[in-house]
């Protein structure tokens, strides 16, 4: 039954009429809460970006001129974060089809996970780059919008090692695994999409 | 991954009393949880509204209450009514404790994050209460916690109190999202067999609807937390403009206050709605069960909710008319504001129209939910008028806003809250509570509603502007302002008082109160058929309910009763019919 069909039933009219709805044909709730948190994290980020746009003064958001704003400087370190991640993310996608097909996926989870680890030590080595580099806080709203949105987008990163983690302490237990590295990996993919959103915010403003 | 939806198995089975009472992942205890933590900061809030009245009432008469006392008061009350008291305990409270029930669930998908949503919440109060005795004290920058004022010197709390305040929302969100979450998955993923979508009591849509919209309106108050923690602390500019205080410029350079005031309220809006849908959905189940009929047009109600739900995330910037904007922008919003109040009216005729020749039976849960169409239409009547750009801009500084949220946001929810702690009191305890006490404490707690915002209306019309600690000697105040300030002061006082009854009430009934029938109302829906009451851990014992019908057939003819439960097979099972 689709859902606009479920929507549109009569209720009043239903004693007895096939309640065949169980739990059977539906999704597991994992995955139905990750495809949910997804949606909160692109309304997150989608506001900072909102906010990166109205801020730096962009025409149509109201403002006109905010004063203050320069340019981002992109060292080489923020091509090869991005790489990072990308591997990371192609090495989780290698994990999914290796457990579904039953095969080993132990190697590429790992990897894919120390991929991670090495993507949110780049992202803080670039952090003392822009720093060293003139590029503050205080005086610099659009190094101030990277801290923040970079911040944010690594909180989801360790969140994403914390699931790394129980991935790897539950390969070989049992029929979920496939299961948890597919949910795992959707959610690297995500965070790999994010995280390509938001370097072309920096690169075309 | 394993979810508790339809078998014992995975059932978390705490075997001391810290983990049945305290580390608890019982959807039941947590929903107890929430709801005490609530009503006991949402108690704090209460009497600082009071302490504000006295003030407003008898100016200069207590001489603790100073300026700047006054505002931290204003904002601390403001704050806690409206997040942490109205949207923990009708998310929180009511929905952990109904959504499993109404579905036919054993518990939420998620008890473990679940029982961590209430903890992390708990933290947020923590938090919030700890900044009444940092140095310089709360915040005084009024709810909205609008910058640049709110972080600098001059302001209460510009130091700490900001920062707690802010610290403790971010808590807050993230115990929110973990809590809402599991409510949304619990309602799509964990119903019982042969409860559809459409089945689903109104409670539990208003609830599911309100909570989606808590998810997606929350993250904008996180980011404007965080920005304007980084305001504070490590002096960026994304709010405070190049400004001088104190005589001096500060470090800051370029910031749009404007930015602040779009994020507050790209939540604040649709939070007016995460605390009215779960208010709406609880109140139909009331009046439907107390009238004993059907809820009038109950898809029309459910589509209500979830085009409200959608509209109010096109409103926002109706809150920020006397900001200054694009006269476009300004009509836009208006119009939205306007479109909103039509999927509102259905809900309104839809109520009235279930009590049109219903068999009425004014208990107090009753009496509650009519006391709140009345509170509810007047409140939304005049949000008609601050809807509209040029009718607001002269009104919005002034008490008349206060009167009308108050009605709509303020009064409303908690009336259909008292409501519906008095229809689910005997469920959730086994005990019913004294009639007596709970119809002095309506009577009261409605008319005196009534005699404290009524009057608001006429003194803001006159110009009175709301956050003042005092208005001094001004020609267009006349005296009679001051004689209605008098009378809401006494009013607050009885209203106040009458809160004693209640709490009275539900404490000694806890304990003295007469063992309450299962299902004392005769009601259909699914949480009245427990096999036992309260209801166990794990809600249903061996065998999930098998769902049939609707939760409102009421005075169905040809019925032995004047209800027929959700989990009534119909008396000759056709072929293809499910068996239970």
């Amino acid at each position: 039954m689709s859902l606009v069909s479920r929507l549109a039933e009569k209720s009043w009219e239903t004693p007895g009429a096939s309640p065949a709805v169980g739990g059977s044909d539906r999704p597991p709730a994992a995955k139905v809460v990750l495809v949910l948190y997804f949606g909160v994290a692109a309304v997150l980020f989608g506001l900072v970006t909102s906010a990166y746009l109205m801020r730096m003064g962009m025409p149509g958001m109201g403002h006109g001129e905010m004063g203050g704003w320069r340019p981002l400087a992109e060292p080489p370190l923020l091509w090869a974060n991005t790489i990072t991640l990308f591997l990371a993310s192609f090495a989780w996608e290698a994990a999914r089809i290796s457990a579904r097909r039953g095969r080993q996926a132990g190697i590429w989870a790992f990897s894919a996970g120390l991929l991670g680890i090495i993507f949110l030590i780049g992202q803080l080595m670039l952090w003392r780059e822009l720093v060293a580099a003139g590029h503050g806080l205080r005086d610099d709203p659009a190094a101030a919008f990277f801290y923040l949105i970079t911040a944010l987008h690594g909180v989801h990163v360790l969140g994403g090692l914390y699931f790394w983690a129980r991935a790897l302490l539950g390969l070989g237990a049992g029929p979920g695994v496939a299961l948890r590295i597919q949910l795992t990996a959707t959610y690297w993919h995500f965070l790999l999409f994010v995280w390509l959103v938001m370097l072309g915010l920096f690169v075309a403003t | 991954m394993a979810t508790i939806a339809d078998d014992l198995t995975p059932l978390h089975h705490p075997k001391t009393w810290i983990g049945k009472y305290v580390w608890s992942q019982d959807h039941k205890v947590i929903a107890i949880q929430y709801a005490v933590t609530a009503v006991s900061v949402g108690i704090l809030a209460l009497v600082l509204s009071f302490l504000m009245r006295l003030q407003l009432g008898f100016p200069g008469e207590f001489q603790f209450i100073q300026p700047d006392n006054y505002l931290q008061f204003v904002t601390m009350h403001g704050m806690i009514m409206v997040v942490y008291l109205l949207t923990a305990l009708l998310l929180g409270g009511f929905g952990n404790y109904l959504i499993p029930l109404m579905v036919g669930a054993r518990d939420m998908v998620f008890p473990f994050v679940n029982m961590l949503s209430y903890w992390v919440y708990l933290l947020s109060v923590i938090v919030l209460v700890a900044s009444l005795f940092v140095p310089g004290g709360p915040t005084g920058g009024g709810w909205t916690l609008y910058p640049p004022q709110t972080i600098l010197e001059g302001t209460p709390g510009a130091s700490w109190g900001i920062i707690m305040m802010m610290a403790s929302l971010a808590i807050f969100i993230v115990a929110f999202t973990m809590g809402g979450l599991n409510y949304v998955t619990t309602v799509l993923q964990a119903r019982t067999r042969g409860m559809t979508l459409m089945r689903m009591p109104c409670s539990v849509w208003g609830i599911f609807v309100a909570s989606i919209m808590g998810l997606l309106a929350f993250p904008a108050l996180f980011v404007a937390a965080v920005m304007t923690i980084l305001d504070s602390v490590a002096g960026t500019s994304f709010f405070v403009p190049t400004i001088i205080s104190m005589g001096e410029q500060t470090g800051h350079e370029g910031g749009s206050p404007i930015l602040f005031q779009h994020l507050f309220w790209f939540f604040g809006h649709p939070e007016v709605y995460i605390v009215a849908l779960p208010a709406f959905g609880i109140v139909s189940d009331l009046i439907s069960v107390h009238a004993r009929k059907n809820i009038f047009g109950y898809r029309m109600m459910v589509w209500a909710i979830v085009i409200i739900g959608a509209l109010s995330f096109f409103v926002w910037a109706h809150h920020m008319y006397v900001s200054g904007m694009n006269p476009y922008f300004g009509f836009f919003f208006a119009t939205s504001t306007l479109i909103i109040a039509i999927p509102t009216a259905i809900k309104v005729y839809n109520w009235l129209l279930t009590l049109y020749r219903g068999d009425i039976h004014l208990s107090v849960p009753m009496l509650f939910a009519i006391a709140f169409l009345f509170t509810f239409i007047h409140g939304g009547l005049s949000g008609l008028f601050l809807g509209n750009v040029s009718v607001d801009v002269p009104l919005s500084d002034t008490f008349f806003v206060i009167g009308h949220f108050h009605m709509v946001m303020g009064v409303s929810p908690i009336l259909v809250i008292f409501g519906a702690i008095y229809h689910w009191y005997p469920k959730i305890t086994g005990r019913m509570w004294n009639n007596t006490l709970a119809r002095a404490h309506f009577w009261i707690t409605f008319l005196g509603a009534y005699a404290i915002f009524l009057p608001m209306h006429y003194i803001g019309m006159l110009g009175v502007p709301r956050r003042y600690y005092a208005l001094g000697e001004t020609m267009f105040i006349p005296d009679s302002v001051h004689y209605a300030n008098m009378g809401i002061t006494i009013a607050a006082g009885f209203v106040f008082a009458a809160q004693f009854l209640f709490f009275t009430n539900m404490i000694w009934s806890l304990f003295r109160g007469p063992k309450a029938d299962p299902n004392p109302w005769g009601a259909a829906s699914l949480e009245w058929h427990t096999p036992d009451t309260p209801p166990a851990h794990g809600n249903w014992g061996d065998k999930l309910p098998t769902v049939y019908r609707w939760a409102y057939d009421y005075s169905v003819p040809g019925a032995p009763r004047d209800f027929v439960p959700q989990n009534e097979p119909p008396p000759a099972a056709g072929p293809g019919d499910v068996k239970p």
